[in-house]
């Protein structure tokens, strides 16, 4: 009882990007993936990376609105870890032998499938937003990511009133809006 | 009302922020009109994904920022567990009995420059990388006896062995240790080839493709061990603007080639911290081939150069070098070895010429074969 209430916790913490949530799921899972990866052809950089992928995929699958996680989040873990080594030893045409594993898995393909759609997603307004060039990049990224207002933008990129400032903004939108849906799929 | 404004009210509509009454009239005004409708959905699939985007973004940088305060504190062995992933492999033992040909002289191996290769790195980067290996696709053993021979020439590469790839190598430790790209050696053995033309055997010590780092032995009776390295290997990282040049072996008639550039940045592709980018003109078979500043220092091994632009090279670090030998001292097959990196600093002279005249005979071109 008392675990389930920790990985509850857990779960909540990271939802909220609290730091200590992510470094507790680190400290008590990163190990398992670390001897998991280095004991199939890979190395201890690769199990970070992948490591970090898997917990972007736990990170993601926290912010649905109903989400529901059916196992332990060290299963969950280990299974999408286990998925994505398992493609990228395929890529790199190393995939021969079955994997030597001791922890269990369950199916996590749908998810993994959620995943790289987000994924693609992702790399497509990250291309769109480098592309833009500057000051639009700068001006989009202070408003969307860094959340900045309209006033200490305008003052930050020497625009007379905030006004001006949102003006501009709108245009670059526009350019990136362009830039997005000609690589973006909206059929899916 | 203009495009802007247009686009400004959808997402004042979309962020909740309108009042009701304002709220109720563009509800009709959407109603009415399929086109604002569609733009509505379109913005609210956009703002959709670049929330995706934003949350994913500042959420990587939370997880890599903890991992390395993780592994900073040792909370983790990397090195321990790491050893596995290197190969070692002893290939040479298949191969001791060498068959001597006869042959011409001019080389009985052609190698077929038509039938030259790029290799692209699979999945890392796509198409934008290009390895500098030489790909041969073809060779032909000329065994016809011509009338006038003036040397005999014998093969060190076994009889019915295939040449399947090819780059530049060097000395690190004149014991035999030439050091070369992994990627250079896709073959199960291979040869060392000196500016001269001569061959000697070598042994595949250590091959790890992360690093893109191989280690090779001279396992050779013609081997004359050399005098002390006219370099020294540089563990602190260069500078930017830095003026640097190359020996190796990327034509195939075995001339060695002189190349000269600049570092141009601290990282490599993608930001890549274990590589320098460098301006040099890189040809394949420049892959193994060292880097050199003007101090008489090795800075970088040349591996790769991007595929759009000209000129744009990358080099592996030559600190790299010392995590190698490392890696070796920690695993039970290699630490008898014994590799010992020339820390010392060489007062050579730093005239251009001279320096070639003196390193060329610490340069060899690599021969993978199967």
């Amino acid at each position: 009882m008392k675990a389930e209430l920790n990985e509850q916790a857990l779960l909540k913490g990271l939802a909220e990007n609290d730091s200590k949530a992510v470094e507790a799921l680190y400290k008590s899972h990163f190990s398992m993936i670390q001897h998991f990866v280095t004991n199939n052809n890979g190395s201890f950089d690769d199990a970070r990376d992948i490591f970090q992928e898997a917990m972007i995929a736990l990170y993601e699958k926290v912010q649905l609105e109903h989400f529901t996680l059916s196992c332990q989040i060290k299963t969950y873990l280990f299974s999408i870890c286990k998925n994505l080594w398992l493609k990228r030893l395929q890529q790199m045409g190393k995939y021969s032998t079955p994997l030597s594993a001791q922890e269990e898995s369950i199916s996590v393909e749908e998810d993994l499938d959620q995943f790289e759609k987000k994924d693609a997603a992702f790399a497509i307004m990250d291309r769109a937003l480098n592309s833009l060039g500057e000051p639009c990049k700068s001006l989009l990224e202070g408003y969307y990511l860094n959340k900045k207002g309209m006033q200490e933008l305008a003052s930050q990129f020497g625009y007379t009133n905030a006004d001006n400032a949102k003006n501009q903004k709108y245009k670059c939108l526009m350019r990136l809006k362009k830039l997005f849906f000609a690589q973006y799929n909206i059929g899916e | 009302m203009d495009d802007i404004q247009l686009q400004e009210t959808i997402e004042r509509y979309l962020t909740g922020d309108m009042s009701v009454e304002e709220r109720t009239q563009f509800e009709a005004i959407r109603k009415a009109t399929p086109e604002i409708d569609q733009m509505v959905i379109e913005h609210a699939m956009f703002l959709r994904e670049m929330d995706i985007y934003v949350n994913r973004k500042n959420f990587s940088k939370l997880n890599k920022q903890v991992f390395n305060q993780l592994l900073d504190a040792g909370t983790w062995a990397p090195e321990a567990e790491q050893s596995t992933s290197s190969r070692v492999i002893q290939l040479w033992s298949k191969y001791k009995k060498v068959t001597a040909i006869a042959a011409s002289v001019g080389g009985f191996i052609a190698l077929f420059t038509s039938a030259m290769m790029l290799f692209f790195f699979p999945s890392i980067n796509g198409n934008q990388i290009l390895e500098l290996s030489k790909a041969v696709e073809k060779i032909e053993q000329n065994q016809k006896v011509q009338g006038h021979l003036l040397n005999e020439v014998k093969t060190k590469v076994p009889e019915n062995a295939k040449l399947v790839s090819g780059g530049s190598g060097f000395l690190i430790d004149t014991k035999g240790f030439v050091i070369t790209n992994a990627h250079v050696l896709k073959g199960e053995g291979a040869i060392v080839v000196n500016s001269l033309g001569q061959e000697f055997k070598a042994t595949i010590v250590y091959s790890d493709k992360n690093s893109d780092l191989a280690l090779l032995k001279i396992e050779d009776e013609d081997y004359k061990q050399a005098k002390a390295l006219p370099f020294t290997i540089r563990k602190k990282s260069s500078d930017l603007g830095e003026d640097i040049f190359t020996l190796g072996f990327p034509r195939n008639d075995n001339d060695i080639v002189y190349g000269k550039g600049y570092l141009s940045a601290q990282t490599g592709f993608n930001g890549d911290s274990n590589t320098y980018q460098i301006q040099i003109s890189a040809n394949p078979g420049y892959s193994g081939a060292p880097v050199f500043n003007e101090k008489n220092e090795l800075i970088g091994i040349m591996s790769s150069r991007q595929k759009l632009a000209e000129g744009v090279a990358f080099a592996i670090k030559s600190d790299k070098l010392f995590d190698l030998v490392e890696t070796l001292e920690e695993n039970e097959l290699t630490k008898d070895l014994n590799v010992k990196l020339n820390k010392q600093k060489v007062k050579g002279s730093k005239n251009r010429k001279a320096q070639i005249n003196s390193f060329k005979n610490y340069i060899y071109s690599v021969r993978a074969f199967n």
